[in-house]
This record gives structure tokens, C-alpha cells and sequence, in this order.
């Protein structure tokens, strides 16, 4: 047994190198055509600025704290609304599991309530509450609630009824059925909820940060458009493709290491 | 009917009823069921599919509520639950590694963790599982999963040890295979057991009684002593003794089940 899981491990890194490669050439060549499009077009760089240009502007917003400044900003934003979002929405989602009365009273609520863009109501939410962290954190966390709120519906309906039964015959109490089997069982389709909501939740912070603020990648974007400053918009951008892909890995390893147990359905 | 009266009884049930809520009125699938359970004795229950078999034993557990009658356990002391229950299917959980599955219902009551590893070794070695103790359900065969959720029903020390079908998703092979470790591990824990089946062959091989449940409502159709010597050898299958009962099982069976 050791033997196989040995030859499946060698596997899986052995694919996961050929991954890493396949997304190393999608950037050289992203790099290359972005290249070839500045030399071919020929055009100002507050249209379209050299891959170089915006390397320097890279590391002199580097250099000065800029960078830093915003992204942590937008980082904080993020994350605040992350885990709010995200608690609240499990929260509401296990009362609404438990009561199927209050699931047909919320439901449409609900649903309405996604029907609304988050661009619509962000300007709102700026007027009411603010352009500092407040309404930032408010707005990441709106946009994270939903997808968080119906995998956890999901995956609480979702457990076994013979497991329930189980723990039913053991007596044991509703806090111990949620520690035992609720939480660990329902764990794999949550973690696909919050995935999406922490590329959601990047969304909300640039969005509230656009509408009106004072620090973010989103008013370094503002700022870059109001100075023609095509470089500092892209290395904005950049900045925050790159925030989203790292939170969205963080979430993948987290997932991958709660998740051990289940690793088996993964491997070829 | 015949309902001998045990004389040292683990187990005692009295008019009996249990009767679910359908949306066309109430559906009545136990009525009136009266009859006691020897201490030690290994009791099968069969009957016609739907009739109510795992009914009267999820109510034994405690799942579901009777509409009327008492059930009695007179050797119980308190300390330790009156019954575990085995399913169908083995019901582990997943995410837990074997030990973890054996241990489940010891952290549930809150034992001391000394005390649960203690009790879960103890039960991995009753069922021969060890070298197995760090594998994940999914590692298992169905025949190991079955022992585990065995080992689980009884690491509590119950009363009366109740089998719902335990092995009803093994092939023929591995059914009778486990047959045999119910036995061994019977005799090694003197248990009361009551258990479900649905093949009379399985009911006569392991049984010292065998209860037939009627069509529903349920009653007890047929109450048969089997006096076959133990320890149960597989060539007692093909004696003539165990073929006679197993025929007077099998008629009362196929008269009580109307096509």
C-alpha cells in the first residue's frame, strides 16, 4: 500500500511540475505578444506603455511605498470582508438548514438581493457609510455572503442521513453533532464557497475602492487614469491579478491540507 | 403463538406498537409485539421485506417512538448504554481514520482519552483489524468496514448488541466468513444479540432462536429454538438437522407472504 501511495505521490509531483511549467510559458508568451503589439502599434505609451516601462514604474512605486501602501490596503479589505462574509454566511446557513420555514422566508430575499450588481449599490454604500475601510470591508463582504451562504446549504443538506441516524442512536447533542459530523462533513463543498468568494471578495474591494476612497490598488488605478499614467494602471492591475491568484492558492493549500482525509478522490 | 418467557432476560417487550404518520392516515408496522430475549442468546429476526424488522429495531435503539408497550432491559445498571446499533451499510465517517471511527461513540459520552484508547484497542484486537488503526474507511474492504462499525457498537460495553442486515452488501463468500467473527466475537464477549437478517440459511447457522415477523402490522408469526451444538462448524449447513428447521422457516415464510 505504502508502495502505490509512493508511485501516486511521484505522480502528482510530476504533474504538478508540468503545471508549473505550462503556466510559466503563459506568461513569457503573454509577455512576448504584449511586446510584439507595443513595437507593431507604435502608440504613446499612455495608450499602450512598453512591457519595460512598466517594469521600472514597477519598482519605483516599489521602491517609494506606494505599492505597498495600497495593496495592503486593498489586502486588509479584502480579507476583513472574507472572513465576515464568510462567518456570517455560515452562520445564517446553518440556522437556515435547521429550519425550513425560515429557508422559504429567506429565499427570495435572497435571491433579490443577488439580482442587484454590486457596481449599482457600491456607490450607495460609499455615500452611507464612508470611503474609508468601513464601507470597503462592508461591500467585500456583501459579494463574498452569497456563494458562501448556498455551499453552505449545500453541503449541509447534504450529509449523509445515515451518519445523522447514527449519531442519533449515540445520543449525541446537536453541538456535538455539528463538531462531529456537520462541520468536518460539510468542510469540502464550504471550501469550494469560499474559494469563489475570495475572488469575489477582490472584486468588491477594487469596486468600493473606484467608487471613492484615499488608498487601495483601486484608487492607485483612479489615480494612474487622472495622470494619464497608463504604466501605474497596469502595474496596479497586475498587482492585484496577482493578489487574487495568491489568495485563491492560500485557499487551494488550506483546502488541500484540512482536507487530507479525501486526497484519494483527486488522484488519477 | 408461541412466546416462551425467558427466565433471565436481557431483553423484555410488552404489546409493543409502533405506527408511522403517512400522508393517507397512519400506517400501523408493529402491533402488539410481545416477547423476551434470553441473556447471552443470540436472536435472529426475519420476515417478509418491509415488514418491519428494522422498525422494531431502530425502536430497541431508541430511534423511533412507540405509539404504546414497554421495552424492558433487566440487567440494566446505568453506567453503560442498554444497546449499540450496526447498520446496513458499515456508516463510517470518512474523515476519520479507524481508531477515530471505534472511538466515535466514547468521546461522544465524554470518556477520559486514556480510557479511550485503552477500550478502542481492546476492540481493534477483538475484531483483528491491527495494523489497520491509521486507515481511512475508504482503505477498507466491506467486510473490514463492517468489523469496525462492529468494534464501534460495542466499545461501549452495551446490553444487548443490535444488527440491522450487517451484512447484506457482502457477497456470499465474505458473509459467511463474517458470520463466523460474529460468532467468535460473541463467544469471547457473551453479548445479548439481536440481529436482522433476511437469508434463513444465515438466521438457523448463527442463531440459538429465530423470531418471524408477519406481514405488517407485525406480529410474531413463528418463535424457533435451534438446538444445533456450537462451536458452528460450516458443514452444519448441510446436516439434515439445519436443513429441517431451516424448511419449517422457509414454509411459514412462503405462506405468510402473499403474491
Amino acid at each position: 500500500m505504502s508502495n502505490s501511495s509512493q508511485t501516486i505521490i511521484a505522480r502528482l509531483a510530476r504533474r504538478n511540475a508540468a503545471q508549473a511549467l505550462l503556466f510559466g510559458a503563459s506568461f513569457v508568451i503573454a509577455l512576448i505578444l504584449w511586446q510584439i503589439g507595443y513595437m507593431a502599434l507604435n502608440l504613446p505609451s499612455f495608450i499602450l506603455p512598453s512591457p519595460a516601462e512598466v517594469w521600472l514604474k514597477f519598482l519605483s512605486v516599489l521602491r517609494n511605498g506606494v505599492l505597498w501602501r495600497n495593496l495592503s490596503q486593498t489586502l486588509l479589505e479584502v480579507l476583513l470582508g472574507l472572513v465576515f462574509g464568510s462567518f456570517t454566511a455560515a452562520l445564517l446557513g446553518y440556522v437556515l438548514s435547521k429550519s425550513p420555514a425560515l429557508e422559504r422566508l429567506f429565499s427570495p430575499l435572497l435571491v433579490a438581493s443577488q439580482s442587484v450588481p454590486m457596481v449599482a449599490i457600491a456607490p450607495l454604500l460609499v455615500i452611507w457609510f464612508g470611503p474609508g475601510l468601513f464601507s470597503k470591508v462592508l461591500i467585500c463582504a456583501l459579494v463574498v455572503f452569497f456563494p458562501v451562504l448556498v455551499n453552505t446549504l449545500v453541503a449541509l443538506r447534504e450529509v449523509s442521513p445515515n451518519l445523522r441516524e447514527l449519531m442519533a442512536s449515540l445520543e449525541a447533542t446537536p453541538a456535538q453533532t455539528l463538531r462531529t459530523l456537520e462541520l468536518p462533513a460539510s468542510l469540502p463543498v464550504f471550501m469550494g464557497g469560499l474559494r469563489v468568494g475570495a475572488t469575489l471578495s477582490v472584486i468588491g474591494a477594487i469596486v468600493g475602492e473606484l467608487v471613492g476612497s484615499d488608498r487601495g490598488l483601486g484608487f492607485l488605478i483612479n489615480v494612474g487614469r487622472g495622470q494619464y499614467d497608463s504604466a501605474l494602471v497596469f502595474v496596479a492591475v497586475i498587482t492585484l491579478i496577482l493578489l487574487a491568484s495568491l489568495l485563491y492558492g492560500s485557499i487551494l493549500l488550506l483546502e488541500k491540507r484540512v482536507l487530507a482525509w479525501q486526497t484519494w478522490r483527486q488522484a488519477p | 403463538m408461541m412466546t416462551s418467557l425467558a427466565a433471565d432476560p436481557a431483553l423484555q417487550v410488552s404489546s409493543l406498537s409502533v405506527s408511522f404518520l403517512e400522508e393517507d392516515g397512519s400506517l400501523e408496522v408493529l402491533d402488539n409485539l410481545t416477547f423476551s430475549i434470553e441473556r447471552n442468546a443470540f436472536v435472529c429476526l426475519v420476515g417478509p421485506s418491509g415488514g418491519g424488522k428494522s422498525t422494531l429495531l431502530r425502536t430497541l435503539a431508541g430511534l423511533i417512538k412507540p405509539a404504546g408497550g414497554k421495552i424492558l432491559f433487566p440487567l440494566h445498571h446505568g453506567t453503560t448504554p442498554q444497546t449499540g446499533l450496526v447498520f446496513q451499510q458499515p456508516n463510517l465517517m470518512p474523515w476519520r481514520r479507524l481508531t477515530e471511527n471505534i472511538a466515535l461513540p466514547l468521546e461522544l459520552a465524554g470518556y477520559p482519552r486514556e480510557e479511550i484508547a485503552r477500550r478502542t484497542a481492546d476492540m481493534i484486537r477483538l475484531v483483528g483489524l491491527q495494523g489497520f488503526e491509521r486507515s481511512y474507511p475508504h482503505e477498507l474492504s466491506g467486510g473490514m468496514a463492517q468489523r469496525v462499525a462492529i468494534a464501534r457498537s460495542l466499545v461501549q460495553d452495551p446490553d444487548i448488541l443490535l444488527l440491522d442486515e450487517p451484512f447484506g452488501q457482502l457477497d456470499e463468500m465474505n458473509r459467511e466468513r463474517m458470520g463466523d467473527e460474529l460468532l467468535r466475537i460473541w463467544g469471547q464477549k457473551r453479548k445479548t444479540v439481536l440481529m436482522v437478517t433476511h437469508s434463513i440459511p444465515e438466521a438457523v447457522y448463527l442463531a440459538d432462536r429465530v423470531l418471524v415477523l408477519t406481514q405488517r402490522p407485525a406480529r410474531i408469526g413463528l418463535d424457533v429454538e435451534v438446538p444445533l451444538p456450537r462451536p458452528r462448524q460450516p458443514e452444519l449447513r448441510y446436516t439434515m438437522e439445519f436443513l429441517q428447521i431451516a424448511r419449517r422457516l422457509h414454509e411459514h415464510l412462503a405462506q405468510s407472504q402473499p403474491e
